[in-house]
């Protein structure tokens, strides 16, 4: 390898992000769901990042600090509805939610 | 801004200096948990109209806490059957490692630091809100529900705690602009009084507001050190010992020096950040090295801190998070708020 | 140097993740991904972006992985982790899905010319400060950082809807009787 370039970047992004698709659609608990969704936040993350560096120009972090802000909100909120969820159904997984299944 | 390297007499990069200067950091934080632990028992002894250990190594047993040591060195390393064995050898290392980095960016001297990073001040909150997954893993290992209950204690004070201890250390950071430890330390040389006296000092900077925020990190700082009056995360009489009631041997040994070392890193932070550090109080004291000033100032703070847990009874969970939410926050905003106007206006 | 601190840095955050999503238990996910954000935050040092990394530690680290970890622990996983075994076929599926993911991704790398619009990498040592970062947001991302801040908020008002627990107290044979009752 010669120099890291941006591609290496972006390439680390998406086989990170890819691992994170791979979780949400092999999963079936709640809270590893939870967490594959954080990793792909963070690959989008790093991919900003990753541009913003590479482009000398600071808004990409600024994105990716919207973006921790927008994951911190939404871990507390769903969070919250998982054990919401255990509390009534004793389980998180998420095979056993399928109240709106007619 | 130039670093200490002594090592440039022999044209080595200060790389170098920095694997040395970890080391002595290393050396520095284990003799100082020996020599803390020998204080604390003779301030309780005091405390409690006792005398403390007399006996070990002669003049008032100053040998007893070695000897303390070398006994958690030699003990057996016991494992509970049920841990989480990998998960229990793990959780002390990255306690101790928690604490230990934060000392990369104390300064101990002018320019005397391990590395000196432009979001110094912000690092430290970083490193040391990562403690809090150790003492987790601790608790959850030990398969024990006082151990258990110890943690999830321990992490709610701490994350609770961490929001009052970074506003009230965000007023410094203000009146600098910068998070850089060094900066900070030189912005204290001089003010609007005679430059090189104490009164240029953060804490004396603005009264009141200064001297409130010092006040609100420093107790803050007690929780999330987690002594006394906040030590119910550890609390003898109901949870045994909190999250290393299963600790045994070496393993405990590190938990024990993670406390003390944090207890100086707390001190260390409040001193370089509101009461100038390295900085002598007056000039005509320079001729005093910065290291001594440090330390001298760091050792009065960790000195106070013992005498209060001597002191002071422990609080309850709820009002521990009352004090917290509902006392030590509204009052470190206000305080942020009004500093950040009069830097505005003082900018104008 | 930095070659080098890339390529282990890239592995340990793709090793980490693999195992996040493959480990049974889910604490063991939670310390994983603990481990993986130090070193995507690692990555952020050698991007140039300190402060990032650092708010990235303290926010992910510090903060969101301890909610996680109060959770598991707090309804103790261990004893309700009932994830069915068995089903090959929707797990071969989500697997190949990943795959496609990765492949598209690769080709539209492949094909797409870098180069051309990336090109300067920064230099300058103050381009992910504090003080760089604070005078963009405060001033012509006011309105984003803001509505970032009403979000929260939001958000901390809607945990404690769902979470809130009626209390109710009553005396009878002067023994105090608390009964918790769930309101979402």
């Amino acid at each position: 390898m010669s120099e890291i370039t941006i591609h290496h970047y972006i390439a680390l992004s998406a086989i990170i992000f890819s691992i994170g698709v791979a979780g949400v659609l092999t999963r079936k608990n709640a809270i590893i769901l939870f967490m594959s969704i954080e990793l792909m936040l963070n690959s989008s993350n790093l991919a900003l990042i990753a541009f913003a560096s590479f482009m000398s120009n600071p808004v990409g972090q600024i994105f990716a600090l919207f973006v921790i802000a927008v994951a911190a909100a939404e871990v507390g909120v769903g969070l919250a509805i998982i054990v919401t969820v255990y509390r009534n159904r004793n389980s998180i997984n998420i095979d056993d939610v399928h109240l709106m299944k007619g | 801004m130039s670093q200490f390297n002594p090592l440039e007499a022999f044209n080595l990069p200060i790389v170098y200096w920095q694997i040395i200067w970890a080391g002595i950091i290393v050396a520095f934080v284990t003799v100082f948990a020996l020599f803390a632990v020998y204080l604390e028992r003779k301030i309780s002894a005091y405390a409690q109209d006792r005398m403390g250990p007399m006996e070990t190594g002669g003049w008032q047993g100053w040998a007893q806490t070695i000897a303390d040591a070398l006994k958690l060195l030699l003990k057996e390393d016991i494992i509970p059957e049920l841990a989480d064995r990998r998960l229990f050898k793990l959780a002390p290392y990255i306690v101790f490692a928690g604490s230990l980095g934060v000392m990369a960016v104390i300064p101990f001297g002018v320019n005397l630091i391990g590395t000196d990073l432009n979001i110094g001040l912000y690092f430290i909150l970083a490193l040391s809100s990562t403690v809090v997954i150790g003492i987790l893993m601790a608790g959850w290992a030990s398969n024990n529900k006082w151990a258990l209950y110890g943690a999830m204690r321990s992490a709610a004070q701490m994350v609770s705690y961490e929001i009052p201890i970074g506003l009230s250390l965000m007023l410094p950071v203000l009146l600098t602009g910068s998070l850089s430890m060094i900066d900070i330390t030189n912005a204290q040389k001089s003010g609007i009084l005679a430059d090189g006296y104490f009164w240029n000092w953060y804490i004396f900077r603005v009264p009141p507001f200064t001297l409130i925020a010092f006040i609100l990190y420093f107790w803050a700082s007690l929780a999330e050190t987690n002594r006394t009056p906040f030590d119910i995360p550890e609390a003898e009489s109901e949870l045994v010992s909190g999250y290393h009631t299963e600790y045994t041997g070496i393993r405990f040994a590190m938990f024990f020096l993670a406390e003390y070392a944090n207890m100086f890193i707390v001190a260390a932070i409040a001193s370089v950040v509101f009461l100038g550090g390295p900085l002598a109080p007056a000039p005509w004291l320079n001729w005093i090295p910065g290291p001594i000033w440090m330390l001298l100032k760091s050792l009065v703070l960790v000195f106070i801190q013992m005498w209060l847990r001597w002191t002071l009874p422990r609080v309850r969970v709820d009002q521990l998070m009352h004090i917290c939410w509902k006392i030590f926050l509204p009052l470190a905003l206000v305080n942020f708020i009004v500093i950040a106007t009069l830097v505005v206006l003082w900018q104008k | 140097m930095i070659k080098i601190a890339f390529i282990i840095l890239s592995l340990i955050s793709i090793f980490s993740a693999l195992m996040v999503i493959s480990r049974k238990n889910p604490v063991a996910s939670v310390l994983w991904l603990v481990f993986h954000f130090f070193g995507i935050a690692g990555l952020y040092v050698l991007l140039g972006a300190h402060f990032l990394a650092a708010v990235q530690i303290i926010v992910y680290a510090g903060a969101i992985m301890v909610l996680f970890l109060f959770v598991v622990m707090m309804l103790n996983l261990n004893l309700v982790n009932n994830e069915k075994r068995g089903k090959i076929i929707g797990k071969s599926i989500g697997a190949v899905v990943s795959g496609l993911v990765l492949v598209l991704f690769t080709y539209s790398i492949r094909t797409t010319k870098w180069n051309e619009l990336f090109f300067n990498q920064v230099t300058d040592q103050e381009w992910g400060t504090a003080v760089k970062l604070g005078s963009l947001l405060f001033s012509n991302w006011l309105v984003p950082f803001q509505i970032v801040g009403i979000l929260l908020f939001a958000a901390v008002i809607g945990v404690v809807a769902l979470m809130k627990r009626k209390i109710t107290r009553k005396v009878e044979n002067g023994i105090v009787i608390t009964q918790e009752e769930d309101v979402a």
